[in-house]
Formats: structure tokens, C-alpha cells, sequence
């Protein structure tokens, strides 16, 4: 009897709060826009937040809310805004594909440190200690926040303490751009393949040199050489526009530096310096 | 019912410090390290244990006291706090959803998750253990959500501070969370006695 009557008191609670739930779930119903589902599915679905909101689905509701663009992903990349664009029935804005590039090239075989740092491996901490232990105050620092940052595995630490970003691989989600304490990484089109000045230094020329053997010390030779006038000096640092750069090369063969190197060579040069030592 | 002003504001003591859930009875250990490693998802996660918790007490001892009492079935608690609590937190969800989606938004997912924490369960269990008065077990549900909370909250606030701390290797990740829950449990066992109902 006991047993019955457990049976149907349980089971009445059930069936009761049954009832309730669904007829909740009716007269509160919440229409959910089914273009928000289809944009999520087409999304990459890393949630890295290059695009400024959470996470994908997020990004998903704004699109479909007009808050943000079809081509707003970053690393989905043109397939992705035409398949959203598709979904939302509009065109999309051609959407330049980034990458990330690191404007620094003084490792620790070229920069100078001014004191032993023992603290946590953390760039951020480190820079706020005494104004980090490289003698550049604007230098890469080399204990990797920007890797850890990296959702897409696309960036490593090198042997001699830069970062290294697999350009295959780079989404140019921008993640390391924020989380470099520097703001040594910048994120570039990822077509352009011409001359860089690697060095994110504004200090004045003598201590540059004193600093660092690869540095940008303004001393305006790549400015006088460039038939296309696109280099201009930024406080102490020469800066190439890249709109006008046709990638001659003339700034390359004056800089007595070697700071300004075509993005691939850069790359190219670590290596082969760290294959000879 | 007899309003006892002196009886409620001890319930109010006892569960927040003397018998803190999470520190004294070790309920609600999972959120407890879970969600502790930032100050904002700590409050985020309190301030729907509060909700959840009273609410959850509040239908489980009607639902005791109105039906499992007078049918002689006091055996099914379990079953049916399970069923009730559960329920509930649905119910919560889809309301909120539609009345307001800043606070739905807020607590996001912590809602779904604490449908199966064991604090919330213990809560509604210990309020008819206790034999407790409706308004005394309601009371005693805010106190513990509140103890709760004020576990959690020191706990973020020690882990946000140990984050940037120069461990040795050996201290570093779970080791040192649950040093530090021992500890504090431990400094909260100082309240041991100095009130009882």
C-alpha cells in the first residue's frame, strides 16, 4: 500500500511540475531568430574574440541584430562572411585575410639586457619590474604571453627569445596584440609581403645603439633613399606606409641596422643565424 | 507561527559563520573550486546559489510539510527534492529567459550547473531535518546561500592574489587551491560554539 501510494505521490509531483514546465516553456516561449543558429554553424567556433564579443555565438546573435558586419570574422576569413553574408541575404565587403607580425627583431643575441630577471614568466609582470630587464625599453621581452594568447597554435617561442608566427597558420585574430605588454605585434594584410621596419623603438639614436644591435636609430637613410617617398620618421622610428611601398628595396640595401627586412626574409634570417650558431 | 526575531537572527549567524555549508559541512565543494578563480564568475555564480537556493528550499519544504508529511512518506525526500529542485531551476530559466534576459544573460550558465549542486539539495534536506518553521527555513536558506557566497567571494580573492605569486613548482595549480581551503576552513572552525540553536 505504501509502495502505491509512494509510486503515485512521486509520480504525480513529476506529471504536476511536468505540466508546468511545458506550458512555462509555451507562454514564456522566446522566439529565437533560426538565422542566429545558421551563422553559428558556420562559424569557426574557436570563440577567440577577435571580433569583439564573447564568443562565436555572440558574434552570431550581432550579426543577425545588424550590430555587426557579415566579414566581422577575422579568422573565418572571405568563406566564412560569404556563407554569413548568404545566410542574412546581402553582400559582403571584400575582407583583407591578416596576420600578425612582430616588430622586433632584437633577440638575445642583438639586445642588451640591463639586469637578471627572476619573476614570474609572465611579459606583463616582467615589464612592470623596474621597466623589464631588457635594456630596450620598447623590446620583445621573450617569456611569450602572445604564445599562450595564440588559439590557433600558430605561434612559438624561437631559440633566441623572439616569438616566431606560422604564417600558414595565422588568423590574424589579433589575441597577441592585445596580450603583448609592448605593443610590439601588429597585424599586417596578410598579401603584403614587402619592407618592415622590425623595430618598435622611439628612443633617440645613441641609445638605441647602446640598447640594441638591430634597432632603428632614425638616422634617416632609408627615408633619403626610398623613390617612393612612403618612409617617414615617427618618433625616432622610421615607419614604412605600405600603401606606397612597391618593395624596391632601396631602404633595405642603405639601412645600416639590417632593421627593415622584407616579412618572409626576416624570418628567413633568424633562421639561418641560428643554424650558424 | 510565532515570529521569534532572537531565533531567526541566530539562524542568520549560525549558517553564515558557524556552520558555513562550504567550509563546516563541505557542501558545494565542486563550485567552491570550480568557479573560484575569478572574482567576477564568483559573483556570478553567488548571486545564483541565492536565488536557487532559497527558492529551491522554499518549494521543497511545502512540498514535504503539505504533501509527504501528511501521506506518511517522509522516506521519498531525497527523490523528491531531487525532482523538486530540478524542476525548479527549469522553471527559473525559462521565466527569466523571458521576463528579464540582462539577469539571464548575467548568470548565464552558472543557472543549469547549480541544478546539480549538492549544496542546494543540502539546504532543502537539512530545513526539514531541523524541523525548522516555513519563515525559519526560508531564513535559513538565504543564511546558508549567503555563507555560501562569503566562502566563495574569500576564496576568489585569495586566488586572484596567488595567481601572480612566485610559486615553487610543487605548490603550483590544485595543490595550493586546496591548501587554501583547508585553511580557511580551518580559521572558520574558530566560530565552533559560539552559538547554538
Amino acid at each position: 500500500m505504501v509502495m502505491l501510494y509512494a509510486a503515485l505521490t512521486l509520480g504525480g509531483i513529476g506529471v504536476i511540475f511536468g505540466i508546468l514546465l511545458s506550458v512555462a516553456a509555451k507562454v514564456f516561449a522566446v522566439e529565437v531568430d533560426e538565422r542566429v543558429e545558421a551563422i553559428n554553424e558556420c562559424l569557426p567556433g574557436a570563440n577567440c574574440g577577435a571580433c569583439g564579443y564573447a564568443g562565436c555565438s555572440n558574434f552570431a546573435e550581432a550579426v543577425c541584430k545588424g550590430e555587426a558586419e557579415a566579414g566581422d570574422c577575422i579568422p573565418g576569413g572571405k568563406e566564412t562572411s560569404q556563407e554569413i553574408a548568404k545566410i542574412l541575404g546581402q553582400d559582403c565587403a571584400e575582407q583583407v585575410p591578416l596576420v600578425a607580425v612582430v616588430y622586433c627583431i632584437g633577440d638575445r643575441n642583438n639586445a642588451r639586457d640591463s639586469f637578471v630577471y627572476h619573476g614570474s614568466p609572465s611579459c606583463k609582470h616582467a615589464a612592470q619590474m623596474a621597466g623589464g630587464f631588457k635594456a630596450c625599453a620598447y623590446g620583445c621581452l621573450g617569456m611569450g604571453d602572445c604564445v599562450d594568447a595564440c588559439p590557433f597554435d600558430a605561434m612559438e617561442m624561437g631559440d633566441h627569445g623572439l616569438p616566431e608566427i606560422d604564417r600558414d597558420r595565422c588568423e590574424g585574430c589579433g589575441l597577441c596584440v592585445k596580450a603583448c605588454p609592448r605593443d610590439i605585434i601588429k597585424t599586417v594584410p596578410q598579401d603584403f609581403q614587402y619592407y618592415q621596419v622590425l623595430c618598435n623603438s622611439r628612443d633617440r639614436g645613441k641609445s638605441v645603439l647602446n640598447a640594441c644591435s638591430v634597432g632603428c636609430n632614425a638616422c634617416r637613410a632609408c627615408i633619403k633613399a626610398c623613390p617612393q617617398e612612403a618612409i617617414a620618421l615617427d618618433n625616432n622610428l622610421a615607419v614604412i606606409d605600405m600603401n606606397k611601398c612597391d618593395g624596391c628595396g632601396e631602404c633595405v640595401a642603405k639601412c645600416r641596422q639590417g632593421t627593415i627586412r622584407t616579412l618572409e626574409e626576416g624570418k628567413k634570417a633568424e633562421k639561418e643565424a641560428a643554424a650558424s650558431a | 507561527m510565532e515570529l521569534d526575531l532572537q531565533t531567526l537572527m541566530s539562524i542568520i549567524f549560525i549558517y553564515i559563520f558557524v556552520e558555513n555549508f562550504v567550509l563546516h559541512r563541505f557542501l558545494g565543494i565542486c563550485p567552491f573550486l570550480g568557479v573560484s578563480r575569478k572574482m567576477e564568475t564568483a559573483l556570478g555564480m553567488s548571486m545564483a546559489v541565492v536565488f536557487v537556493m532559497t527558492m529551491a528550499t522554499l518549494v521543497a519544504w511545502l512540498i514535504f510539510t503539505y504533501v509527504l508529511e501528511p501521506f506518511d512518506l517522509m522516506f521519498l525526500q531525497t527523490v523528491a527534492f531531487i525532482l523538486v529542485i530540478a524542476s525548479l531551476v527549469q522553471l527559473v530559466e525559462i521565466v527569466m529567459r523571458k521576463v528579464s534576459p540582462t539577469l539571464y544573460q548575467g548568470l548565464g550558465i552558472f543557472l543549469p550547473l547549480i541544478t546539480t549542486n549538492c549544496a542546494i539539495m543540502g539546504v532543502a534536506l537539512l530545513a526539514v531535518q531541523e524541523e525548522f518553521a516555513f519563515l525559519e527555513a526560508v531564513v535559513f536558506a538565504i543564511a546558508a546561500s549567503i555563507g555560501f557566497c562569503l566562502a566563495l567571494v574569500i576564496m576568489a580573492g585569495v586566488r586572484e592574489r596567488m595567481a601572480t605569486a612566485d610559486l615553487p613548482s610543487i605548490l603550483q595549480g590544485p595543490v595550493v587551491t586546496l591548501l587554501t581551503a583547508g585553511i580557511l576552513s580551518l580559521a572558520f572552525m574558530g566560530f565552533q560554539g559560539m552559538l547554538t540553536l
